[in-house]
């Protein structure tokens, strides 16, 4: 009997065991698993950021001439810079300094850079190597001069050092981004352009300098080299403007309506189901409802930054109704109650109690929604922001593109050597924006976090 | 008192940006064909550059389709005043203007553009016929005297002076204006000296796989190029002139193109690019025909000037006198 009870012990010591092995394993199993996906995740991230990285900083320094460029009056035929007359109105003015300047726009100010080139090379260039001289130099680089003497015209008969941007197939030779063992047939510069090129490299007239045409420049297609994210900055942030002007506020307060007034009955719980779809649906739909309403229908403006914050806002919308609420219900009753309690009526309990404690969540939340709205380029395809525009918005009325559509733009550009890397160095500059404002919203929580 | 003032600032701020949306527009506003985008957009940085007195027009792409339909939408500040188009505008689209109040639409011919296979440099190089791509590309070829679905897989199945490497051809979607250039440049002419494939049969083309469509633009082709890397893509002259040291060039009826042959009309696949005017727009947005007439202007669209650096083969003097007289005095595209 004795050894029935003790065999029957072993046995289900043994079945214990062997479970127990069993659960270990499948834990261990569990755990390898799980540690395995968060390294592979965290491989990819690495390997996403440090190939954008290898490609787009080098993009930040650019080919730049050190030259001296003399304004030679001899070219700059112009007469002194209009003053505004005593008497004059300010129109007239204004039609006499235009006139000014459209004379100093026929200048020929390319001749000043030709003229600076020879100087540096040390030689006297023959006419018909003329096209691989201005090969050099960016053709842009003529309307800066313009523009530095148009503000400063004492400059004429001077000799001034001035920073030159190299043309982009300058900037491909000298980093060597093109293999520069192909032969003249394949190459985008002529062999004379490249000899030039590789003997000012050596003089130092042309260095890697930082460039800051990236940052100040807009968008161009007749001047590769400078061109910039001025413009595109410009309007996202306009487009941020309006969807924080809208979204927040409309979110925020829907929310609070919904989370803490609203009967829950089914109307309520239909737009709850409701919002929690729009949260789901693709952003592209929300740009062919744009294009149709905002534009078709309301006949607000192509291309403007207003309308595209509207669409985002809309994009937005449900993302903060949901964080908002979400924040909400974690404030723990007893709050509410004893606000209740001791007399306050309820929009005073809301906003004296709740709203204070649910800030951090609802903040983090916005600014996330806000920030995925920084990145979204699908919707605004649709409204016409994929254009080329080379002014700088001044309005959110005015013709824009947004930070994602230009990179966009620039991996769609023809010259693929050049543009490869500053494809990488604009989603840096937005890869930037985005871990600031995530950064921002971490933050915002820690710092008005709450614990009880 | 201060969240009031606040609030009523922001709806203040939002009805005023609002009415001004009403104001007149003075931008000039541009959209369609990706080929004719790049030319567009230097264009429009030179003039935004030459006359202080009017803005940078705003250049869009969405190919020559998408742009005329864009272009035909109505009248009005919100519509786009050029449509830029690698092809001709069809009859269909100008009626479908004419219906939404666009009827004084503006050609302008401004130049050439040449259409050119290229493959991956480090493939092997192909001397191609229409014929051959025809026959590389047709849903049905016949085959002991009857129609039967493309049998060909290797270019050099099709002719043995082609390399033996597996068809695969990028062709540009429907929606670019360069789809019907080849058609009617390439496919056609190749469909001709196959008699059996009756004439409205010859745009089929195989749907196995080896005929790949690119809605996109060039870079999209180019990166199909590396992925199948004996793939065949077709690109604009300018685009492989900007890409000469990934790309070679295939001859077609044993011409190479360049700037010179197809200027010469040596070299067969090439076409005239256009943009249209929205004539009621002229006296409304500021620059438009100043914009136009600067496009034809020597310095900016003939020899020698940036968009010939850029690519585009310019057109004679007399051409391009007859294409500014035809804008000036105003002629309107009918539908024949």
């Amino acid at each position: 009997m004795s050894i029935s009870i003790e065999q029957r012990r072993q046995h289900r010591l043994m079945t214990i065991e062997k479970s127990l092995a069993k659960r270990h394993r499948k834990e261990n199993a569990f755990r390898r698993m799980g540690l395995l996906a968060v390294v592979t995740g965290m491989t990819l991230v690495a390997i996403l950021f440090i190939s954008i990285l290898m490609r787009g900083v080098p993009a930040f320094w650019q080919a730049t001439f050190y030259m001296d460029v003399y304004f030679d009056p001899e070219v700059v035929q112009l007469e002194p810079k209009p003053e505004r007359e005593s008497g004059e109105s300010q129109f007239a003015f204004n039609e006499r300094y235009s006139q000014w300047l459209t004379r100093a726009g026929l200048v020929n100010w390319q001749t000043l850079i030709d003229n600076a080139l020879e100087e540096a090379l040390g030689e006297e260039v023959e006419p018909r190597q003329l096209r691989d001289l201005r090969a050099l130099v960016t053709s842009g680089e003529r309307y800066a001069l313009r523009d530095r003497f148009v503000e400063d015209p004492s400059l004429l008969g001077q000799t001034v050092e001035l920073k030159m941007l190299a043309s982009a197939n300058v900037d491909v030779w000298i980093k060597g981004n093109i293999d520069r063992d192909l032969p003249d047939a394949r190459q985008q510069l002529s062999a004379q352009t490249r000899t030039w090129a590789d003997q000012l490299e050596e003089q130092g007239v042309i260095r890697n300098a930082f460039s800051t045409s990236l940052f100040l420049n807009t968008d161009s297609r007749s001047s590769l080299a400078s061109a910039g994210l001025a413009g595109a900055f410009m309007g996202s942030l306009f487009m941020m403007v309006v969807v924080i002007g809208l979204s927040v506020p409309l979110g925020v307060s829907s929310a609070i309506y919904l989370e803490e007034f609203a009967p829950k009955n089914r109307l309520t719980d239909l737009i709850e189901i409701n919002i929690n779809n729009l949260a789901a649906v693709p952003s592209i739909v929300f740009g062919l409802l744009g294009a149709s309403i905002f534009i078709g229908y309301l006949r607000l403006p192509l291309s403007a930054p207003l309308v595209g914050g509207l669409v985002l806002t809309l994009m937005t919308l449900p993302t903060i109704i949901i964080a908002t609420r979400a924040s909400l219900r974690s404030i723990p009753p007893s709050i509410r109650q004893a606000a209740l309690g001791i007399g306050a009526s309820r929009v005073q309990t809301v906003f004296h109690h709740v709203l204070p404690l649910a800030l951090p969540g609802i903040l983090t939340g916005s600014i996330l929604g806000v920030a995925q709205a920084l990145g979204e380029t699908a919707p605004l395809l649709l409204i016409g922001m994929n254009a080329f525009v080379a002014n700088v918005p001044g309005t959110p009325l005015d013709q824009s593109t947004a930070l994602p559509v230009q990179i966009y733009l620039w991996q769609g550009n023809e010259l693929r050597n050049f543009f490869e890397a500053r494809t990488s160095a604009a989603i840096i500059v937005l890869l930037g924006l985005m871990l600031s404002l995530n950064a921002l919203a971490i933050w915002l929580r820690k710092k008005f976090e709450t614990r009880w | 008192m201060k969240k009031q003032m606040l609030s009523v600032a922001v709806v203040a701020g939002l009805a005023a940006s609002v009415s001004t949306a009403a104001m007149a527009r003075d931008t000039i506003q541009i959209a369609g064909s990706s080929t004719v985008l790049p030319f567009a957009s230097i264009v429009a940085e030179e003039f935004g550059n030459t006359y202080s007195e009017f803005n940078t027009p705003v250049v869009g792409s969405g190919g020559s389709s998408g742009g005329l339909r864009q272009f035909c939408q109505g009248v009005g500040e919100n519509t786009i005043d050029i449509a830029n188009a690698s092809r001709q505008i069809r009859s269909g689209e100008i009626e479908s203007c004419g219906e939404n109040g666009v009827n004084e639409i503006l050609e302008v011919k401004f130049g050439y553009d040449g259409i050119v296979f290229a493959s991956r440099l480090d493939r092997s190089e192909f001397a191609l016929k229409p014929e051959h791509v025809f026959k590389a590309a047709a849903a049905q070829l016949p085959q002991d005297g009857e129609l039967v679905d493309n049998p060909y897989t290797r270019w050099s199945e099709i002719d043995s002076s082609l390399p033996d490497q597996e068809i695969v051809l990028v062709i540009p979607a429907s929606n670019h204006g360069t789809r019907e250039v080849f058609e009617e440049k390439v496919i056609h002419p190749g469909c001709e000296t196959v008699a059996e494939v009756e004439d409205d049969a010859c745009n089929n083309l195989r749907g196995d796989g080896r005929i790949v469509e690119i809605a996109g633009d060039y870079t999209e082709t180019l990166a199909r190029l590396d992925a199948q890397e004996d793939a065949v893509g077709v690109f604009g002259l300018s685009f492989y002139d900007q890409n000469r040291d990934r790309l070679q060039v295939a001859t077609v009826d044993g011409v190479t193109p360049s700037l010179e042959t197809i200027g010469s009309g040596e070299y067969p696949v090439s076409r005239p690019l256009f943009f249209y005017v929205k004539g009621e727009h002229l006296d409304v947005i500021p620059g438009l025909a100043e914009y136009t007439e600067f496009f034809l202007n020597e310095m900016i669209s003939g020899y020698g000037s940036p968009l010939e650096d850029a690519g585009l083969i310019p057109m004679d003097e007399e051409e391009r006198a007859e294409a500014l007289e035809q804008f000036q005095s105003r002629t309107v595209a009918t539908a024949e």
